[in-house]
Formats: C-alpha cells, structure tokens, sequence
C-alpha cells in the first residue's frame, strides 16, 4: 500500500460518515416502524374492526371512501350520516358540522372523533382526501365513459386498506 | 474534479454562465406562469385550485433538492475539507429554507379549499416541517462557533444527519396513511397528472432549478468576494504605507489556502 498519509485519513473519514449515516438511518427506521401508530393519520375500517371494541373515551380518526349512495340527512336537519369503505369493511359515521368542499360519495375522507357504543363513528370533523390524479373536466369524463374510472376508484379504495 | 474545486475555477468558469443562466431562468419562469395561471385546463374536481400545484410541487422538489446538494457539500467538507464545498453548503442553507417554506405556505392554502384544514400533523407535513428545522438548526448551527472551521464540521454533521430525513419525506405518503394525496409525478407506473398539465408543472420545476443556480452561484462570488477582501485586510494592503503593486498579486487562491490551512 503506497497511500499516503492524508489520503488514508480521508478514506477513514468517509467510511466514518458512512458507519454513522447507516446507523441513524437504521435507528429512524427502528423508531418509526415501533410507532408506526402514532406515525398513521388514520385508520382503515380493516384496522377498526381488527381493533373493536374500542374504548369509547380514545379519540381516534377513520379513513376510506364515502359509499355510493350512503350519505343521508338525519330528521333533525344537522346530523349527515354515511358509511365509510376500504372495499373489505366498513363503518358508519355521523356528524354534525360543515362539510368540506370535497366531500362526495366515492370520494376519501378523514374522519376525527370517537367509536360510540352502538358501533358508529361519531366524528367532531371531517376531512376531504383526495387522491393524486389531476386532470381536466373532459378527460374525466371520457374514463367514466371508457369504463377505466372504476379501475381507478379500486385503486384508490385499495390505498386506503393500507 | 478536486482541482475545479478552487476559488479562483469557480469564478472564471461562473462569470459568462451567470448572464445567460438568469435569463433562462426569467424566461421559464414567465413561459410557466402563463402556462400556469392561463393556459393550463382546470381539474375537474378542483377547478382552478390545482394551479396551487405550479408553485408547491417545484418548491416541495426544490426544498428536498437543496438539502440534497447541502448534505453532498457538507461530506466534502468533512472528507476533502475543501473549503468551497463548504460555502456551497452555506449559500445553499437559506436558499432551500426559503423554497421550503413557499412549500409549507402554498400547502397550507391548499389545503384549507380543498381537505377542509390549513394544517394536519399527518407523515408528510411533519416531515416537511422538520425540514424546514433541519435548515433553520443548520444555519444556526454553522454561525454559532467563533472559529468558522468548526462551524462548518458541526453544521455538516448535521446536515448529514438529517439527510435521513428526506427518504422519509419522499416516502411518509406509501409508508404511512396519510392526508396527503400519493406521489403524483416521480412514481413506479408514470405520472398521474394530465399531460396538459405536465407542460407548466415541468416549466416551473427547471425554472425554479435554474433559480437556485443563479442564487447559488451569486451568493458564493459573495462570499469569495468577502473573504478575499478579509485576507488583503490582514496582509495589510490597506495599509497607507504599502505598496499597492505588490498587493495587487494576492490571489483569490492565496487566501483560499490560507485558510484552508488553519
């Protein structure tokens, strides 16, 4: 070996910050696969029933899409109730509140609030969420034509289950 | 490479990109805010909201860019101690922050029309957040010791520290559930958004890219600049009694290696 001196302590100074990034990177990625809970915005009716009976008291927020068909007003005038869905659960929720814009059937949304006793979500807010594809008026009408938009919305259901 | 590395490389090889850089810059910008705000359809369930996407997405790319570039510096300042990959890492800290920030605010604008709330602690907004800190700790970090050679070792400690960070932002909207929407552009199966879309959405990208550069390149001929002043101080060419010819000698690379052998 004919390196130098200088170049020696340049070579072990890279191996040091390789060691030391390969450490870190395994120490976040430990940390946050043990907290993968509290790392999750929501959960999916699949986690809800994996997790029922949930104590009525834990605050916790409830993600999918809004089934086709399910939003009903209920005879006080204020509280709109509808089911959510991962295509393999589902769970009713009701709320009393403003809607976001968003809010369709077929669509995502985020729901906060509590599992009450009777088995439906009672949610003090609820959230739009919607998916990633971006496109005009037109082009989305074409794929409810070409029949390519329940490709998608199997796509979108089988997001939230994850 | 290492002997690009110099002061004085740099600035002859800047100095005639420098003019045509800027106006390519000002030129994609222009060109991408009119495909932009004008002549980009809007989306069919957000209407004229998504031309938020123009500004956030490139600034989102740009932040996670910049911190990219400022971690690669902050390893060739610790290996090679090469003192211009140090001022690279400096001048690119409050660069990234800014477009950092233009992510975090256009996000939040967005997000109010369109989930309903101008701020969710989910996976990927955090993780934006904390980059922004990790910038912010950066900057602080690197001005907060007197002896600026061990500032730069502890700032590009942390600068590759926190490197960790930006698979994390990248990937929080596959790993976790998220309120964020899923990768729209850099993904396995091609970009989900409209080719009419694409066109102003890659404009603005280059544009900010170039952007950086221009920025980049002005800030470390400051600094270049600054330092060289600094070293003709301390040889005394100021001096009324000097003679203004010999001076005249002092490269920049003189006191560049001046200071590198501290």
């Amino acid at each position: 070996m004919s390196l130098s001196r200088a170049k020696i302590r340049k070579r072990q100074r890279m191996y040091a910050i390789a060691a030391i990034l390969l450490a870190v990177g395994g120490a976040a990625a430990l940390l946050l696969t043990a907290f993968e809970d509290s790392v999750v915005f929501f959960f999916s009716p699949t986690e809800i029933a994996e997790k029922s009976p949930i104590d009525p008291d834990q605050r916790l927020r409830v993600g999918g899409l809004v089934v086709e068909g399910s939003v009903t007003k209920l005879d006080d005038g204020q509280t709109i109730a509808f089911v959510v869905t991962d295509m393999a659960e589902t769970v009713p929720v009701s709320y009393r509140g403003i809607l976001p814009d968003l809010f369709r059937e077929g669509q995502g949304v985020v729901a906060e609030g509590h599992m009450s006793s009777e088995g439906t979500f009672v949610a003090s807010e609820v959230l739009a969420k919607h998916d990633e594809n971006y496109m005009p008026p037109e082009v989305a009408e074409s794929l409810k034509k070409s029949g390519y938009w329940e490709e998608i919305e199997a796509k979108n259901a089988e997001q939230m289950r994850n | 490479m290492h002997r690009f590395a110099k002061p004085s490389v740099f600035l002859k090889f800047t100095a005639p990109i420098l003019p045509w850089l800027s106006v390519l810059t000002a030129i994609l910008i222009a060109v991408g805010l009119y495909f932009s705000l004008i002549a980009s359809p809007v989306d069919y369930q957000q209407s004229h909201t998504v031309r938020i996407m123009y500004i956030h997405v490139p600034a989102a790319w740009m932040g996670l860019f910049c911190y990219v570039g400022m971690a690669i510096c902050g390893a060739m300042s610790l290996i090679w101690k090469h003192p211009l990959a140090d001022i690279c890492a400096r001048a690119t800290a409050p660069i990234g922050a800014m477009f950092t920030v233009v992510c975090l605010v256009t996000g939040s604008l967005w997000g109010e029309p369109m989930w309903g709330t101008w701020w969710v602690w989910d996976a990927r907004l955090t993780s934006m957040l904390i980059l922004l800190f990790l910038y912010l700790g950066y900057m602080a970090l690197v001005n907060a010791f007197d002896d600026p050679e061990r500032g730069s070792k502890a700032g590009s400690a942390l600068a590759l520290v926190g490197a960790v960070n930006v698979p994390i932002v990248k990937f929080s909207v596959d790993w976790w559930n998220t309120l964020h929407q899923p990768a729209s552009i850099v993904r396995m199966d091609g970009p989900t958004v409209d080719p009419s879309m694409q066109l102003p959405l890659a404009l603005m990208i280059l544009g900010f890219t170039c952007y950086y550069f221009v920025v980049l390149i002005l800030r470390v001929r400051l600094e270049l600049n600054e330092r060289r002043i600094r070293a003709l101080h301390l040889s005394g060419m100021f001096d009324e009694r000097s003679n203004p010819a010999t001076a005249k000698e002092q490269s920049y690379d003189a006191g560049h290696n001046a200071e590198a052998k501290q």
